[in-house]
């Protein structure tokens, strides 16, 4: 059976500007953060993001690799709204698909089931459908309602942040909620998930039910092992929010001048050079 | 009228704060739901479901704000202590959402005199004056199952003449989209923190269904960006009961959470 562990490094190598990349999490959870970290060193740019945002979209606005973003909402939840991405709004620097957080969904669900579109109520009467004049209706052929054709949200690649993973690409998740993170994959040409921690097949389910396997290895292209990758988002029950450092990346966005002094003390280095500073600044803090 | 001043409880009017009496407006807007997911956002309507629950709407399902929906009543801004009866992750959350047996309070940045409301973006839709949160679930919330909305600040800034993006569905907008959109689409009531809203049956246009204890009709106009409709003879938001009092102060709300959302 195929070894996929790769590195960070390995992952992002294998991207190409202009690419459609899905992230998965929710927000500011189990966001694949050191993923996004490693596209935040490299040269890539024009990307298309589709993601239920937080700080993935906010970091990579801020950078300036986004050309277009697919989205029903970013949010820092204990902080409602992301500044990195409100500024890049705000100067018109992106251009944006956006859905209810249903359709999106279903655009992700019909990509993975390879089919031309899934049904929904959810867009009718809003201005989602007038700001995306590509979106169709369809007649319901047995005579119902006409009803939102949602088109499917093919990705290039998919990056995903598990509890625990196999070498082989069985990712498991033991917080509360799996989010979305299998349908990005199903969707996805590559799929890349980052894991807390690689453990033997067995051990997965030694003490968790298996339904906690929701990513299973057909659908994982690689897996990289990174501790605390997650950071700063939730990655329950392993870790919770970095709510301090989240209020410092948010006040990063208040000026240019704050923002190269949270590039330059975290995103300047490599991701252990990143998880040293952040070690750093704990002690700091609880000093 | 459910949430008119009951004259068989006595009044204690006195001592009853601003953000008691809209505690008890959002409490009211789920009475009679039967068994269906409430969904509050905000302080003052989080504490409000709980307070329905505790009291005439004993049959509501509450979430804990992650997976969980939890039983009992624990006070706000504090991590939940019931019991567990049911993990509805985000997709069984979509899927109860298109079911349709929920109940959803949103806060809305705009509202118009149909009931469009915008959480996604003022200005400009290709460069935003503000960007906010995005439409989030509110078109699909508001053509799938029952729409509440709570306005903390009632302002002409929130309650305008045109929202700038629809994000949750209208009376109008969901008449003119056909059945597939107004089938559904139903839209309760507004709680502010000067009155409670209710929607012309006809006209489908905002309607003035209570002001608050101390706030004039034309005070509500004035802060209000078009004309209202209101009945010559407007009545006033009911008091809460003293044991409902009780339960804001003593449990749902020991730490006065709901002052910071309204003052007075």
């Amino acid at each position: 059976m195929a070894d996929k562990r790769m590195t960070a490094q390995d992952v992002v190598g294998r991207l190409r500007s202009g690419m459609t990349i899905g992230i998965g999490g929710w927000g500011s959870r189990r966001k694949p953060m050191a993923l996004i970290r490693e596209i935040l060193r490299s040269d890539l740019r024009d990307l298309t993001v589709v993601s239920y945002g937080g700080p993935d979209v906010g970091l990579l606005c801020a950078a300036g690799k986004i050309r277009k973003l697919v989205f029903g909402f970013v949010s820092l939840d204990s902080i409602p709204l992301d500044p990195h991405f409100r500024a890049a709004r705000q100067a018109g620097a992106l251009e944006v698909v956006e859905y209810d957080e249903g359709m999106l969904q279903w655009g992700l669900y019909a990509a993975g089931l390879k089919l031309p579109f899934l049904p929904t109520r959810a867009g009718l009467g809003s201005d989602v459908l007038t700001h995306n004049p590509r979106l169709r209706t369809v007649a319901d052929p047995y005579g119902g309602d006409e009803v939102v054709a949602m088109p499917p949200l093919h990705l290039d690649v998919a990056l995903i942040h598990m509890n625990r993973a196999d070498i082989h690409g069985n990712g498991q998740f033991l917080g509360p909620d799996p989010y979305f993170d299998d349908l990005y994959c199903m969707a996805a040409e590559q799929a890349y998930m980052s894991c807390e921690k690689i453990v033997p097949t067995a051990e997965l389910t030694a003490t968790a039910h298996p339904a906690t396997l929701r990513i299973n290895r057909l659908l994982v292209t690689g897996v990289v092992e990174a501790p605390n990758g997650a950071h700063f988002t939730s990655c329950a029950p392993d870790y919770d929010r970095d709510e301090d450092f989240q209020r410092e990346y948010a006040a990063s966005a208040a000026s240019p001048d704050a923002w190269r002094a949270f590039r330059d003390r975290y995103l300047a280095g490599s991701e252990s050079d990143y998880q040293a500073a952040v070690a750093a600044r704990r002690a700091e803090v609880s000093a | 009228m459910t949430n008119v001043a009951d004259p068989q409880v006595p009044a204690t009017d006195a001592t009853v704060s601003r953000a008691e009496v809209c505690v008890v407006a959002c409490a009211d807007v789920f009475r009679d739901n039967g068994e269906v997911l409430a969904s509050a956002f905000g302080t003052i309507p989080s504490i409000g479901v709980r307070l329905a629950r505790q009291t005439f709407s004993p049959d509501l399902l509450i979430s804990d704000g992650e997976s969980y929906l939890v039983r009992g009543a624990w006070p706000v801004g504090a991590p939940a202590t019931g019991e567990i009866e049911a993990w509805v992750p985000f997709r069984t959350i979509f899927d109860l959402v298109w079911h349709g047996k929920r109940h959803v309070m949103m806060i809305p940045s705009q509202v118009d005199r149909y009931g469009n409301t915008n959480i996604s973006a003022i200005g400009d839709y290709r460069r935003p004056t503000v960007q906010l949160l995005g439409v989030r679930g509110a078109p699909g919330n508001s053509v799938c199952h029952p729409t509440s909305y709570w306005v903390p600040r009632h302002s002409t800034r929130v309650f305008v003449p045109r929202v700038d993006m629809v994000s949750g569905v209208g009376n109008d907008r969901a008449a003119q989209a056909g059945p597939g959109a107004s089938r559904y689409h139903d839209l309760r009531r507004i709680v502010t923190d000067l009155a409670v809203f209710d929607y012309h049956p006809e006209h489908g246009t905002l309607r003035l269904a209570s002001v608050h204890p101390g706030v004039t009709v034309a005070q509500v106009q004035a802060a209000t960006g078009f004309p209202l409709e209101a009945d010559d003879d407007v009545p006033q938001t009911r008091l809460p009961t003293a044991e409902e009092l009780r339960l804001i102060r003593e449990v749902l709300d020991p730490r006065g959470l709901r002052n910071r959302e309204v003052a007075g």
